[in-house]
């Protein structure tokens, strides 16, 4: 074959060349400069120190002693299309590289097509398994620079709706990391506990995933008659299944060994590596965005930041079970605490008129009209919104210019960040703790790549 | 707070705005580390490559490329945004990564999607694209690299 | 030698129709998951939507153990080869079910980092719509494409289609062997 294009059994090398990343890849150590080679192997700087620490590296290591392999990005405890490459000495790791960039969407680029109106449709999309969250901290920013009032029912409606969301993130978390562990049974409890909240959200919001719910000003839809009773009955079986999961999981001897223990984090570490949400509550650190700089009404309902000591899987686990019995508090608080009144802002620059208005009047036509075609304006100026993902601080950075559209659209995905720590927490470990190491991260890949 | 020299202003929703220049933008974030500021939330760069006029305090000059460093406080329960100017054509800033391991990451996306150069990063590569990717995708001068969508063999009128 | 001089009963028929009857009801899927979309793939074979009503439940971790690939999400430029590599390495027959719009068009993202449309990599057998696909939807392109398997050509070798994604087409073509598939920078 003499095209070199063409790909043959002879030209096993352009298989190869074809995934190759080049650069992006873990190199051979001699190929390595130290202070990558100290990144790799999960050497952390101490934020009171400013050289390595010596003894958590091992450079005297020779290449011909280890093995590098590669791990995905199609793999099936990878939660998505992430890819590792490791150096291995035996059965224990040595060095780790997460390669990432398999699902980069351009949601940045594109967020700054859509008008801030549309802008929703596109931030749902990146961290799939908590919707509701996305669009409230994009929204969050938007009312920032539009400096517009949200109603009351439409603060509670969003906390009610976040919650709910951060619970079925838990359980699909909870799932995967029982496949990922063998427990099978988990992931079709899992999986059939979410189903619940999503026929919820399917009758308030008309989607199962991906809600738009959330909008600039409010919320899209009403709540639908008798949502307490469904809620109550979610909170109520969810509730009681969880201690379903303490049988299942948290006693069993083949979990608890691989999980206790194993891939523990200090405090200091996580906050250098700029940790958030879970992994950084494991490690003792009291820092939930919902309680710390409340948002929304977070300051006047009940419920536990939820808190680790060791910062190992087992107590990142334990966070996340424990997360899902606080938010069923919160639910049930929204239940009883829930207002009335408008669940949109009036404010008629970000509201549409209401669709019976449409059709005897000329000027709500041509506004309703105005306002989904081309979009509100919105202030020049610069503003960042956090919020409590269940993967930790989600953040927004818009750049508006007075236009109706962003002129940059940046979003802080807390996988992004987290999945640095993967170095540090596989170090030393054994090949079969890379999984469990990966399930407790929790990086959803669509975050992460964006 | 912030060192003298460093320009300060209020931003929206009564987050602290520093706009040092590129020569103090790596002392002004140490000495933010060393006043509690534990974490480095997120960096991230913008080009206003189409937006020059837009509002800066007085004593700072616009260029092309901007980054903005958003600090966190946990002990304060404060945040501080950090924006420095990083140059025209060949954007350069300090890289935080002996203060902050975190941002790393964060960096490296910086640099693959915009194209900013972070002087002493330790592997500034690109993160996202692919490794012969051509030209930073978020710069303004990059199309959004739409393909035409045709409707080819669309029915009739029913 | 006549029929009723056999013992026991049986049935005649065409040895293909035993072949698609068979391939049919035991359509096993690699898990292929990218984004959104393979959660809601999750979901179809977690209890409230029991997959397994069609033989269909065991989801391959190994290509060459899956003759379905569902492209479950957006494939981006840099998935692209990888995603080629595996729909390489599946055994023949194979099929292909693109799951959603941005994994068939592109959807949402019309943008420089998105493939628009998987078709451009892989034959497509089936294309499921929806942002994501719910369960029912995907279950009813699962039983779409088990409609064509049982009444299709069954010595069909995919790999034959030449690909149509190459600017110039090779002179010689071999079936197994694909050509290089990175989209590559739009200009």
């Amino acid at each position: 074959m003499s095209d070199p294009t063409i790909r043959t059994a002879e030209r096993i090398d352009l298989l190869a060349a074809e995934t190759s990343e080049g650069a992006q890849e873990l190199q051979f150590r001699r190929d390595t400069a130290s202070g990558q080679l100290g990144r790799e192997v999960g050497a952390v700087l101490r934020v009171d120190g400013r050289a390595l620490d010596p003894h958590s590296v091992d450079f005297d290591r020779r290449d011909d002693e280890t093995m590098i392999i590669n791990m995905g990005p199609s793999h099936p405890s990878t939660h998505g299309v992430l890819r590792l490459m490791l150096e291995l000495d035996g059965e224990f790791v040595l060095r780790t590289k997460p390669i990432i960039g398999y699902l980069h969407t351009g949601m940045e680029k594109t967020g700054e097509e859509l008008s801030y109106v549309q802008g929703a449709t596109n931030v749902t999309r990146m961290d799939y398994l908590s919707p509701v969250i996305n669009e409230l901290c994009y929204s969050m920013a938007v009312e920032k620079l539009l400096d517009i009032e949200v109603p009351d029912r439409a603060v509670w409606i969003r906390m009610l709706m976040s919650e709910l969301n951060r619970i079925s993130s838990h359980l699909v978390w909870m799932a995967t990391n029982g496949m990922d562990l063998g427990a099978s049974s988990m992931m079709i409890y899992g999986l059939r506990e979410r189903e619940m909240i999503l026929a919820f959200f399917e009758k308030t919001a008309g989607l199962r995933m991906n809600l738009n719910y959330v909008r600039p000003g409010g919320v899209a839809a009403d709540l639908p008659d008798g949502w307490q009773d469904d809620a109550l009955v979610i909170c109520d079986t969810i509730l009681a299944r969880t201690y379903e999961y303490d049988d299942l999981l948290t006693g069993q001897p083949i979990f608890r060994n691989r999980m206790v223990g194993v891939a523990p984090m200090t405090a200091e570490e996580a906050l250098a590596l700029s940790v958030t949400g879970p992994l950084l509550r494991s490690t003792g650190v009291p820092w939930d965005l919902r309680r710390s700089m409340p948002y929304l009404a977070y300051d006047e309902v009940e419920f536990d930041v939820i808190v680790g000591t060791y910062g190992d899987n087992f107590d990142r686990y334990a966070i996340r079970l424990n997360e899902i019995r606080e938010s069923i508090r919160i639910v049930r608080q929204c239940i009883d605490m829930m207002p009335g009144g408008d669940y949109r802002s009036q404010d008629p620059k970000v509201t549409p008129p209401p669709r019976a208005r449409i059709g005897e009047s000329m000027e709500a036509l041509i506004h309703h009209f105005k306002l989904f075609t081309e979009g509100f304006h919105v202030p020049a100026g610069e503003v960042y919104s956090a919020v409590e993902s269940p993967r930790g601080e989600l953040g927004c950075y818009i750049v508006a210019d007075g236009g109706p559209k962003p002129y940059r659209l940046h979003v802080r995905g807390p996988s992004f960040v987290n999945l640095q720590a993967v170095s540090l927490l596989m170090r030393g470990g054994s090949m079969s703790d890379t999984i469990t190491v990966i399930s407790t991260i929790d990086p959803i890949m669509g975050e992460v790549d964006r | 707070m912030a060192p003298p020299g460093v320009v300060v202003s209020e931003g929206l929703a009564a987050d602290l705005c520093c706009f040092p220049s590129r020569e103090q933008y790596f002392a002004l974030i140490e000495s933010f580390r060393d006043d509690a500021f534990e974490m480095c939330v997120d960096v991230c760069a913008v080009d206003y490559l189409d937006y020059p006029d837009r509002w800066l305090p007085e004593g700072v000059v616009a260029t092309r490329f901007e980054v903005v460093t958003n600090l966190l406080s946990l002990s304060k329960k404060l945040r501080v945004r950090v924006r420095v100017q990083a140059g025209d054509d060949r954007p350069e800033v300090a890289s935080l990564f002996t203060l902050y391991p975190g941002t790393e990451a964060m960096e490296r996306e910086a640099f693959d999607l915009l194209g900013v150069l972070f002087t002493d990063h330790p592997d500034l590569t690109r993160i996202l694209m692919p490794e012969d990717w051509e030209g930073h995708p978020l710069r303004k001068d990059y199309g959004v690299g739409k393909v035409p969508v045709q409707f080819k063999e669309a029915p009739g009128p029913r | 030698m006549a029929l009723e001089d056999l013992q026991h009963n049986f049935l005649t028929g065409r040895i293909e129709d035993l072949a698609r009857w068979a391939r049919r009801a035991s359509v096993w899927p690699a898990s292929f998951g990218l984004a959104c979309c393979a959660i809601e793939m999750m979901a179809t074979g977690g209890a409230d939507f029991d997959l397994s009503r069609f033989g269909m439940e065991v989801f391959r971790n190994s290509p060459r153990q899956a003759d379905l690939m569902i492209v479950a999400g957006r494939v981006s430029q840099k998935m692209a080869p990888v995603l080629r590599q595996v729909y390489d390495q599946m055994m023949e027959p194979k099929w292909v079910i693109s799951m959603g719009v941005c994994a068939s068009t592109g959807g949402l993202f019309n943008n420089y980092a998105i493939v628009q449309g998987v078709d451009q990599i892989v034959p497509v057998d089936v294309y499921a719509p929806g942002c994501p696909p719910s369960p029912e939807t995907l279950m009813h392109a699962i039983l779409t494409l088990h409609e064509q398997i049982r009444t299709g050509e069954i010595m069909k070798r995919r790999a034959t289609d030449e690909p149509t994604h190459l600017d110039q087409t090779p002179e010689s073509w071999t079936p197994e062997v694909p050509v290089a598939v990175r989209v590559g920078t739009p200009k």
